[in-house]
């Protein structure tokens, strides 16, 4: 070690802070959008299951959050003898 | 009114228990009737570090499942009288806490003691999330140091939502509590500071207790830090918190020597 890297050595607090703060800033919107994507899920099924019988592991849901724009999508598996009734019902 | 706290971190290690029995026993030294419970079931540490270990018969569980009643489990403290502890479990597993049976026993500590300070688990399971469930304070013990400050936000998360006031819509008192702060690391850079800790959590500070021989000393001879040293730079540390959690308005001084102009140049080759 010579002289010149005693005073270049960056110190490392400010790093750890830096990405705390980004780290911590992801999780606790990936924490809060878990509860959301729950939430939402039971909601659209009991919307759902008023007009058609659907299993729950047939309801897919996922949320992806962006700076400029955040999308939802969802996708339900109808089965067929389902889709029949709805289409004579409808 | 009986206040119930928990102490509570996530992270492992970094002065649950050190601090449980230390506020305990500054509360206690300011005339409080306090009660101090190890809610780490099958881990227990509480009473080793009290010096309680040899005086052990009933534990939490053997209460919850009314194997004993609560006054022959708690524990009187030899050198505070109104101090008591609650020991856990060595034998049982973490299942062996209900939420009913907690519930029952936090009740009835209630009736007797001004402050019932709750020992958590680490970590977010079951035990830690029974430990905060009654709270009305949670004290947050965190290091300077990034993966305690990322758990330490975790249990905030918790706090916020699993407890019973969170889910009446009420407050939950926090505070945050810096354990094994380093003055000189944090002044040369190579520590986060508490501005750093405070900002990203933010939560008020109860204190600041500095990296100590004390505290090692303490649990050694396994008596709480303000009993062992209380003029002690984490004895004095503690038991201000202590202060400030029954509302006196004391300003937080950083303990520790400051690093000095030659200490900030040339520490770093050191460290």
């Amino acid at each position: 070690m010579n002289i010149f890297s005693i005073f270049n050595r960056r110190a490392s607090a400010p790093v750890a802070r830096e990405r705390l703060q980004v780290l911590l800033a992801h999780e606790r919107a990936s924490i809060g959008q878990t509860d959301l994507v729950a939430v939402l899920r039971e909601e659209i099924l009991a919307v759902i299951a008023k007009h058609v019988s659907v299993e729950p592991d047939n309801l897919r849901i996922r949320m992806e959050r962006g700076d400029q724009m955040s999308t939802l999508e969802v996708e339900v598996d109808i089965p067929k003898a389902a889709r029949v009734r709805l289409a004579l019902t409808g | 009114m009986a206040k119930v706290l928990v102490v509570t971190s996530g992270k492992g290690g970094v002065g649950k228990t050190t601090s449980t029995a230390a506020l305990g026993a500054a509360l206690a030294q300011m005339g409080q009737n306090v009660a101090v419970v190890d809610f780490d079931v099958g881990l227990r540490n509480l009473d080793l570090v009290m010096g309680a270990e040899r005086r052990v018969v009933y534990d939490v569980v053997n209460v919850i499942q009314g194997e004993a009643k609560l006054a022959q489990a708690l524990i009187r403290d030899k050198r505070l009288d109104n101090l008591a502890l609650l020991p856990a479990s060595q034998t049982r597993d973490k299942d062996a806490l209900t939420e009913d049976g907690v519930a029952r026993v936090i009740d009835e500590l209630r009736q007797k003691f001004d402050w019932i300070i709750c020992d958590s688990p680490a970590g977010i399971e079951r035990g830690a999330t029974l430990a905060m469930r009654h709270a009305d304070v949670a004290v947050v013990v965190t290091n300077p140091e990034v993966s305690s400050v990322r758990d330490s936000d975790r249990i905030i998360g918790l706090l916020d939502s699993k407890t019973l006031r969170a889910e009446r819509g009420e407050r939950m008192e926090k505070h945050l509590l810096i354990t094994r702060y380093d003055r000189i690391r944090a002044e040369r850079g190579d520590m986060l500071k508490t501005d750093d800790v405070l900002e990203i959590l933010s939560i008020p500070l109860l204190g600041i207790v500095p990296e100590s021989q004390d505290v090692l000393r303490a649990s050694n001879i396994g008596q709480p830090v303000t009993v062992s040293g209380p003029d002690s730079p984490a004895g004095r540390a503690y038991a201000e918190a202590a202060r400030r959690l029954k509302g006196e308005a004391l300003p937080v001084s950083v303990p520790g020597e400051r690093a000095g102009f030659f200490g900030k140049l040339f520490g770093r080759r050191a460290a």
